[in-house]
This record gives C-alpha cells, sequence and structure tokens, in this order.
C-alpha cells in the first residue's frame, strides 16, 4: 500500500473518534463513584432540631433518597415544588442533606415553601458533602434497601428524570 | 463608616470565607510546600478547568481545608489522593495517577522521541548513501 | 436596518466566494487567463462585503442595538465603548465573523503579493482560499448567525463577561487569529502544488515569506494571550495547558517546524513530501482547535458557549478539507523522492532533528488535551491531565530540541567538517555551563539539577545566537555582512533563549503566599514589605469594587503602591479580581485580592516573580526575528524583478 496514505488514515481515525465524542455528552457531567458501592457513612444533627441527629443507619431498610440542597442553591427551589409532590404521594422517604448553609434560613426556606424531608441533615461545614463526593447542588443519591448506592443526579429532579432513572432503577432491584 | 460597608457587602457575598480564615498556614516549610504543591494538583470540580489553588468557590475552599487537615493528620500524599479519588473519581486529581491505562500516558514522551529518532536514523542512514555534491541552489 | 445590510452583504460574500473558488481553479485546469483573474476580482469584493458586514455589526455594539441577540448577549449599556467595539469579536458568532474577515484579508494580500507567482499557480492557491471562505460563511450563515434578531429587543444587554472587559480583549484575538488563519495560506499554496504538480523548490521558496508571517503574528498571539491571563486572571498563572490554550499552540509548533522545513526544501530540494504534510497539518491543526474551541466536546475556561450542532458542521468541514488535501498528497507525494544526498553532521540532519522533536511536542500537547476524552469513551472512567503531565511531557522533546537549536545554526549545508565545528563551539559550550551554575548560584542563592539545566540551555542559545551577529559586526570592511535570512535566525533563536530563561527563572525563584491582611497590617514577602493602608469601595463605569491600597516597601524605602480590586459586575454579578501588579524586567510583583475574611481583612495573595517578563520579551523577539527575516533581499529585489520586467514589457510593446 502508498505509504503515503497512513497520514490520511491516522486522520481518519481521529474524525471519527472526535464524531464519537460530540454524541457523548456533556464533558462536565462526573458519575459517582459510589455507585454500586455503600453509601458513605454519616451522622449529623438535624436541621430543625440540634439535638436529635439523622444518619445512615436511619435510611437502612428501605429505599431512601437523600437530596442535597440548600437556599443559596437556585436549581434546588426549581426542583422543589415536585419534591413535595413526591414526598405527598409516599412514593420513597426523602432525606435532605442541607449543605454549607446557614441554619436560620434554611429552617425559614423550608417553612415558607414546605419540606419534603422526612428530616434534614445540617452539613454546616461540608464534610459530609466532600464525603458524598458532592460538588454542586442539587444532588439526588437513591439509595437502596441494604445502604448502597444506586443512581446519583446531579441538577434538578422532574417527573420524566423521576420515572426514566429512579423508578426503573428501584424496580429492577426489587424484583428480587 | 467604610468598614461596616464593606462588611455588609461582604454579607452578599457567595463564597463561604463570611466567617473562616482562608489562609491555610503551616509552620513548617516543608509541609506548606506540599500542601501548596498539593492544592495545586487537585481540580475544582465546581470549576471550569482551574485547581483549587486558583480558585475562590465554596468547593475549592471546603477541599483545601480538608487537606491541610490530612496534612496536619500525618497522611501521606498517597492518602490523601486516595481520600480524592474515593469520592471524586481520578478526575479530580490533575496529575493522571500511574495505573495500567495512564502509564502509557506517562510513558509516551519517551517513546514517542525514541520512535522519532529510529525513525530519522533510517531517513539519514539513506541519504549519507546518497550524492552529496550537487547544484541544487534554488533555481528560478 | 443596518443588521439586515450586515445580513446581506454576507450572503454576497458567499456568492462571491463561490465564484472566488470554481472560476480560478476552473480557470487554471483550462489555462484560461479571463476566468483565472475572476478569482483577484472576487477576493477583494469578498473582503469588501465581510468587512461592511463586520462594520454593520460593530455599528449595532456601538449604537446599543439590542434587538440583535448577539448584541444582547454580550453588550451593555454601560459599557464602556471600547469593550463595545472589541464585544463584537467576544463571543462565538462574533469571532467567526472576525475569522472570516481575516481569511478575507489574507486572500486578498495574497492576490496583492503574487505577481511573482505563475498565474494558474497564484489562481489555484485563490481558488483554495475561496473554498475555505465559502465553509466559514456557510457555517456562520447557517449555524451561527451574529445579525439573527431578538424580538422583542431587550431593554439592557446581558453584559460582556467580566473577565473579557480588558484591553487584551482587543488586541489578542485578532493578533492570534491573524497567526492562526494565516496558515491556510501555506496550505493553500501545498494544495496549488498538488494539484499543478508544480513541486520544484520554487514553490518553497513563495511559500516561506507567508508562513513566516502567520507564524509571527502567532507568536504574538499567544504570547499576549499568556500576558493576559497572567494579570487578568489574578491569580499570577501564565500557561495553564488548558484546551483552547493547547489549540493554539499546536499549530504554533508544527508551524515552527514547517518553517524550518520550507529552509531545507528551498536549500536542497529535500523533503518536499514531508514539507507538504507540514503545511497540511499546521492549518489542519488550526481547524481542529476552531473544531475543539466550538463544539463543547472539552471543557475549558476558555471555551465559547457550545452547541454539539455547530460541532459537526465544523468536524464534517474539517473532514472535507484534511481527507481532501490528504488524497492530493497521497497522489503526488510518491513521485516526490529526490537523490541528493547529506553527510550525518550536517545542517540538514539538525533540520530534521528539529522537525522530529516538535513534531514529538504536538502530538504530546495533543495526546493530553484528547486522552482523558479517549479513557472516557473506553472505560467510562474520567481522568484529569493537567499541568503536572504536560510540563514533565513537555520537556522530554524540548531540552533536547532546545541544546540542538545550538549547533545546527552554525553547521554547514550537506556535509559539516568536524574539526572547525567543536573547536567553534567548545568556548560557548564551557561559558553556558558556567552561567548555568552562576546565575541561579549567585543571583538568587539556590541551585537544582533542573536550575542548571535550564539556566546554562537558556546561555548556550543567547551565546550561539550571537555569533553570527557579533560576526558580522567585527568583519573586515567591504567583505560581506550578514543577510537578513541569517540575523532574523540569530534574533529568532535569541528570542527562544530569553523565554527560557525567564520559564526557568520563574517557576524555580517565584515565591507565592496566600495571606491574611487587614488594614494597617504589613506582611513580608520575598524580602518586600506589604503593608495594606487602607480599604475603600470605588465605583466603576459598570461595576462596583472593593479596593485595597497596598504599599511595598524594601528594607523601608518605598517601591511602590498598588490598588488591587474585587470587583463586582452589575449585570452578571459574578465576582472578579482585578490585581495589582508592580512590573519590571527583573521582576513582578503582584497582589490580588482573596475573600474577605470575618475579622475586616481579606485574604490576599502575594506573588514574587522574577523574570517573568522575560516569557513575553522572548517571545516578542522571535516575532522581531521572523520580521527581519522576511524583509530579506531575496524576497524585496523579486518584487523590484518584476517590476522592471513589467517595464521592460511595457516599453517593447510600446
Amino acid at each position: 500500500m502508498n505509504r503515503y496514505l497512513w497520514p490520511l488514515i491516522a486522520v481518519v481515525a481521529l474524525l471519527i473518534f472526535l464524531v464519537m465524542g460530540l454524541r457523548h455528552g456533556d464533558p462536565r457531567a462526573l458519575p459517582s463513584p459510589f455507585i454500586g458501592k455503600p453509601a458513605p457513612q454519616f451522622e449529623l444533627p438535624t436541621l430543625k432540631n440540634p439535638e436529635v441527629s439523622i444518619g445512615t443507619e436511619h435510611m437502612a431498610g428501605n429505599y431512601a433518597l437523600v437530596n442535597v440542597w440548600a437556599t443559596w442553591c437556585v436549581m434546588c427551589r426549581a426542583e422543589h415544588g415536585f419534591l413535595l409532590d413526591l414526598a405527598k404521594s409516599g412514593a420513597i422517604p426523602i432525606y435532605g442533606i442541607n449543605w454549607r448553609d446557614s441554619r436560620p434560613e434554611a429552617i425559614r426556606w423550608l417553612y415558607e415553601l414546605g419540606d419534603p424531608y422526612l428530616a434534614s441533615a445540617y452539613d454546616e461545614d461540608g464534610r459530609v458533602g466532600i464525603d458524598w463526593g458532592v460538588y454542586g447542588a442539587p444532588e439526588t443519591f437513591l439509595v437502596d434497601p441494604e445502604g448502597t448506592v444506586i443512581y446519583k443526579h446531579l441538577g434538578p429532579l422532574d417527573p420524566a428524570i423521576w420515572q426514566r432513572e429512579f423508578v426503573s432503577r428501584m424496580n429492577d432491584g426489587g424484583a428480587d | 463608616m467604610q468598614r461596616i460597608f464593606v462588611l455588609l457587602v461582604a454579607a452578599f457575598l457567595m463564597s463561604s470565607a463570611a466567617a473562616i480564615d482562608t489562609d491555610k498556614r503551616f509552620d513548617d516549610p516543608k509541609l506548606q510546600a506540599r500542601y501548596e504543591q498539593l492544592i495545586s494538583e487537585v481540580r475544582c470540580l465546581q470549576c471550569q478547568n482551574q485547581s483549587i489553588k486558583d480558585s475562590n468557590v465554596s468547593l475549592a475552599a471546603d477541599l483545601r481545608r480538608e487537606i491541610a487537615r490530612m496534612i496536619e493528620e500525618g497522611k501521606t500524599d498517597e492518602e490523601i489522593a486516595d481520600f480524592l479519588v474515593v469520592r471524586y473519581g481520578e478526575f479530580a486529581l490533575y496529575r493522571p495517577r500511574s495505573t495500567g491505562k495512564t502509564l502509557v500516558l506517562w510513558l509516551a514522551p519517551f517513546l514517542l522521541v525514541l520512535f522519532g529518532v529510529f525513525a530519522l536514523a533510517r531517513v539519514v542512514k539513506h541519504r549519507m548513501s546518497l550524492p552529496i555534491d550537487d547544484d541544487s541552489e534554488t533555481k528560478g | 436596518m443596518i443588521p439586515e445590510i450586515g445580513q446581506f452583504a454576507l450572503i454576497l460574500a458567499l456568492s462571491l466566494a463561490i465564484c472566488q473558488t470554481v472560476f480560478p481553479l476552473v480557470g487554471a485546469h483550462r489555462n484560461d487567463v479571463a476566468m483565472m483573474g475572476v478569482g483577484r476580482t472576487a477576493a477583494t469584493g469578498q473582503f469588501v462585503f465581510v468587512g461592511i458586514a463586520f462594520a454593520c455589526l460593530t455599528y449595532a455594539f456601538v449604537a446599543d442595538d439590542f434587538s440583535v441577540l448577539y448584541v444582547a448577549n454580550h453588550s451593555q449599556l454601560a459599557l464602556p465603548t471600547l469593550y463595545k467595539v472589541s464585544a463584537v469579536w467576544g463571543a462565538h458568532e462574533g469571532s467567526l465573523l472576525l475569522w472570516i474577515f481575516i481569511i478575507t484579508a489574507w486572500t486578498v494580500a495574497v492576490s496583492r503579493f503574487s505577481s511573482g507567482l505563475p498565474e494558474a499557480f497564484a489562481a489555484r492557491v485563490i481558488g483554495v482560499l475561496g473554498f475555505l471562505s465559502v465553509g466559514f460563511l456557510l457555517f456562520a450563515l447557517l449555524t451561527s448567525n451574529p445579525f439573527d434578531r431578538l424580538i422583542p429587543a431587550a431593554a439592557d444587554g446581558g453584559d460582556l463577561n467580566p473577565l473579557l472587559q480588558d484591553p487584551g480583549l482587543a488586541i489578542h484575538p485578532p493578533l492570534l487569529y491573524i497567526g492562526y488563519v494565516g496558515f491556510s495560506v501555506a496550505f493553500a499554496f501545498a494544495i496549488a502544488a498538488m494539484i499543478s504538480g508544480d513541486l520544484d523548490q520554487r514553490w518553497a521558496k513563495w511559500t516561506r515569506p507567508w508562513t513566516t508571517v502567520a507564524w509571527m503574528f502567532l507568536t504574538l498571539g499567544i504570547a499576549l494571550g499568556s500576558w493576559w491571563a497572567y494579570y487578568e486572571l489574578g491569580w499570577g498563572g501564565w500557561w495553564f495547558w488548558d484546551a483552547v490554550e493547547n489549540a493554539s499552540f499546536m499549530p504554533w509548533l508544527i508551524g515552527t517546524a514547517l518553517i524550518h522545513s520550507l529552509a531545507v526544501t528551498e536549500k536542497r530540494g529535500l523533503f518536499k513530501s514531508w514539507t507538504l504534510l507540514l503545511a497540511i497539518t499546521a492549518f489542519s491543526l488550526s481547524l481542529l482547535g476552531t473544531f475543539l474551541v466550538r463544539s463543547g466536546i472539552i471543557v475549558s475556561v476558555h471555551a465559547f458557549a457550545t452547541d454539539p450542532t455547530r460541532g459537526f458542521f465544523i468536524l464534517t468541514f474539517l473532514a472535507v478539507v484534511v481527507i481532501g488535501a490528504l488524497l492530493l498528497y497521497a497522489w503526488r507525494a510518491p513521485s516526490l523522492d529526490s537523490d541528493v544526498g547529506f553527510g550525518l553532521l550536517s545542517r540538514e540532519t539538525f533540520l530534521l532533528l528539529n522537525n522530529v522533536l516538535l513534531v514529538v511536542a504536538t502530538a504530546l500537547v495533543l495526546i493530553g488535551t484528547l486522552a482523558p476524552l479517549v479513557i472516557e469513551m473506553a472505560t467510562g472512567g474520567k481522568i484529569s491531565i493537567g499541568p503536572p503531565w504536560f510540563n514533565v511531557a513537555f520537556l522530554v522533546p524540548t531540552i533536547p530540541l532546545i541544546i540542538l537549536l545550538g549547533l545546527g545554526m552554525h553547521t554547514a549545508w550537506r556535509s559539516q567538517d568536524k574539526t572547525p565545528w567543536t573547536r567553534m563551539l567548545r568556548l560557548p559550550a564551557i561559558a553556558a555551563l558556567v552561567l548555568g551554575v552562576v546565575i541561579p548560584l549567585f543571583i538568587y542563592g539556590r541551585i537544582s539539577v533542573l536550575l542548571v539545566v535550564g539556566c546554562a540551555a537558556a546561555a548556550w542559545i543567547v551565546v550561539m545566537s550571537l555569533i553570527h551577529p557579533i560576526r558580522s559586526l567585527l568583519r573586515e570592511k567591504g567583505t560581506a555582512g550578514i543577510t537578513r535570512s541569517v540575523l532574523g535566525m540569530s534574533v529568532a533563536h535569541l528570542g527562544m533563549g530569553f523565554f527560557v530563561l525567564g520559564v526557568t527563572i520563574v517557576s524555580a525563584f517565584g515565591i507565592e503566599s496566600d495571606r491574611a491582611l487587614r488594614p494597617g497590617e504589613t506582611i513580608e514577602v520575598a524580602g518586600y514589605e506589604f503593608e495594606m493602608r487602607e480599604l475603600r469601595n470605588v465605583e466603576g463605569p459598570n461595576f462596583s469594587a472593593i479596593e485595597a491600597e497596598i504599599e511595598i516597601r524594601k528594607g523601608g524605602d518605598f517601591v511602590a503602591t498598588l490598588r488591587p480590586q474585587k470587583r463586582q459586575y452589575l449585570v452578571q454579578k459574578n465576582w472578579m479580581t482585578e490585581a495589582g501588579i508592580r512590573a519590571g524586567l527583573d521582576k513582578d510583583l503582584f497582589v490580588a485580592l482573596g475573600d474577605q475574611l470575618g475579622n475586616g481583612g481579606w485574604s490576599v495573595r502575594i506573588q514574587y516573580k522574577p523574570m517573568i517578563r522575560f516569557i513575553w520579551l522572548g517571545a516578542l523577539i522571535m516575532a522581531l526575528g521572523g520580521l527581519i527575516a522576511i524583509t530579506d533581499k531575496r524576497y524585496r529585489s523579486k518584487v523590484r524583478k518584476t517590476a522592471t520586467a513589467d517595464a521592460a514589457a511595457a516599453e517593447a510593446t510600446a
């Protein structure tokens, strides 16, 4: 073969690769390293009552949603309505991690907008957030009854995402 | 009056630094150097391609604080890197660690140079065998 | 109304570009002088109409026409006029228009200065450039129209990204693009030569000055970008190996290789196919860079607002252009082998080494940029490749390159006698090693292997680059002096030496310190005292800021007052830090405000940057070397000869 065809072959390979790259999706989306692994253990004071604590222990035995939120997070407000509906439907217990926020502001926020959470943990300094690999609110984790993280969603939840990503996974797991 | 205004403005700042001293200093220069090296090699995950050393967002400050804490606790660089990788994946480190896939990456420069020099040697050898004297000055 | 004129002008430009492509290429094939002549006229027309479009967009910005979507997104009533003008190219659609404008300008330049070229060849070059214009104009009109309307018009705009509200935006993109786009000329010359089969040494001679000019501008553009990032981003870095930086650096590396390869081809007729390949690659990398930056495929603080549709368009265009070029290459290259040789110790060998090492460096930058994507698609895991890898990887081919640089300049073509050669370089080599130890040790008080290597390499290049000019100055009266070509080479290499020195010193001896300061407090960094005298509020045209007044003293003597600011822009509301810099050739003192601390103070980042300005000075001198080289009498006499020939012909027919 004409050895001068090598550059052409290399370029075609590169182009194919770039096309695949374009279809690949958002380069910034980071899959959670905890998927398929046990949820990071934590125990924190609750938001409303610092005397009471909440943690991974309390979530065991059922599927649970762990939703990372804050009052300074605009997108959290966007998904709040859906979370309220979800909580009302009783489909799944929702726990909150109030991330790097001001306690009084957060309490007032829930009071004004409604509280979908069974309880919210107050992560004042963000340590638990780091332990869960949180890098942008809102993030929502799906944890199975054994405490394994099944899925993480970055960004606001809506009914479509709930069905497609969360319900489908619960059905797959719950089949046994 | 200036001071009050300045403090008021602070209340509007997005960043969390209002009450926290973001300045991490170790008295031991060796530890300080380690700290600075480490934070320059960790990606700020909330940003568009910056290290946590160069970024001011809350997550960057949190991660710097955690790294400083781990250094104080006596953890090694390896352990600190593991801590970050467990939580955020390899993506968090700007220095790709030498695992199987990235070994090729670290060897690439040497392999490429060797390959290039080898190809060059063949060309030069060939040219050495051809007549040198000619009147190949620029024509026209 | 004006935006519609601009839109219409672009459509007209497109039709002219199509003429500019079809007629000259067909005309060259049929040897039809009239058809070939259309090329030049169409090129001028295209330039005029794109210029009109550009003017219309500028007008829309200056007149605050927020019914134009692009203006509404990137401008604001309170934006200072200078930034309104430079905002024209501050985002994707406008910078694309700038791209197009520049390629039409280059085409006009080629048609103006190509009197020394055979008509058919020039026609083909203009035709190829026309094809490139068509592609970009289609891209703009179909996917990225800067004249799209916003109905109803906004009352005020979304403001230009505060990071871009700086004089740097006025010059960096234009200079960069002139270089980036300028490699299209070398590319067009290569295609023209491959189509016609005219691939003797004349082709190399014609291509060289065009490539050098493009390379010059790209050097300046990249250096300016680095300098701008340094003072604007606020953290004192000057190169981050960010994907967009790499996108401009790869064409520069190959462009440098191309300049050197052209020298061999012009002098001895060797490596024609290799030089062709380099010419194709340089511009292909420009196109690839455009793709990487505008398609959303890669994360970067620099990337334009992205869209996969645009990405697909550019990729398709890239594919057509490059595959077409490489098919021509595969067809023509086999017949280009020549039969001349050279010795082991010869300039040809050194230039080949130059090429190999530069190509390796380019490959490494490309690998580092794309590998995260490759690994993610192959294994699903995401990794980051940043400065820690790039800095090490890049040095592997570059350190040998720098050392060889000093040698190649003084090696004869064809075959170099070993004895006089080793004799010549013995003294400079010793001087370089000595300086390599002396500079860090006595001036800065520290030494290490990498330091000695860096300083010695810099000293080596500087000394070796000065040999030719000094010999020329000391020559006997009446003997031939240095040619502009050789002088240009010496100056360019000298610039490289300065660059290496700057990088070595600032990397090794730079000091960075994050400290807390309150008004009235003083801290000491790198032997200088930094006192925060006052914190105050200032108002800018479209921002409000907190400013710190920092007085710097050394041993009690006043050095400078700096005023770093933390600004909040009124519309976009993000906070930006504006550093205070005390600049000097020997060092920079750099202060930036970090965060507000609870106790009334601020965290400040203070940096001591010795010899950082040598980095950009070195690049400037490199570009100067290029300028000197193209004023060589070979190129000037060609113009004169043609003028005389024209005059003689005119007389003959009179």
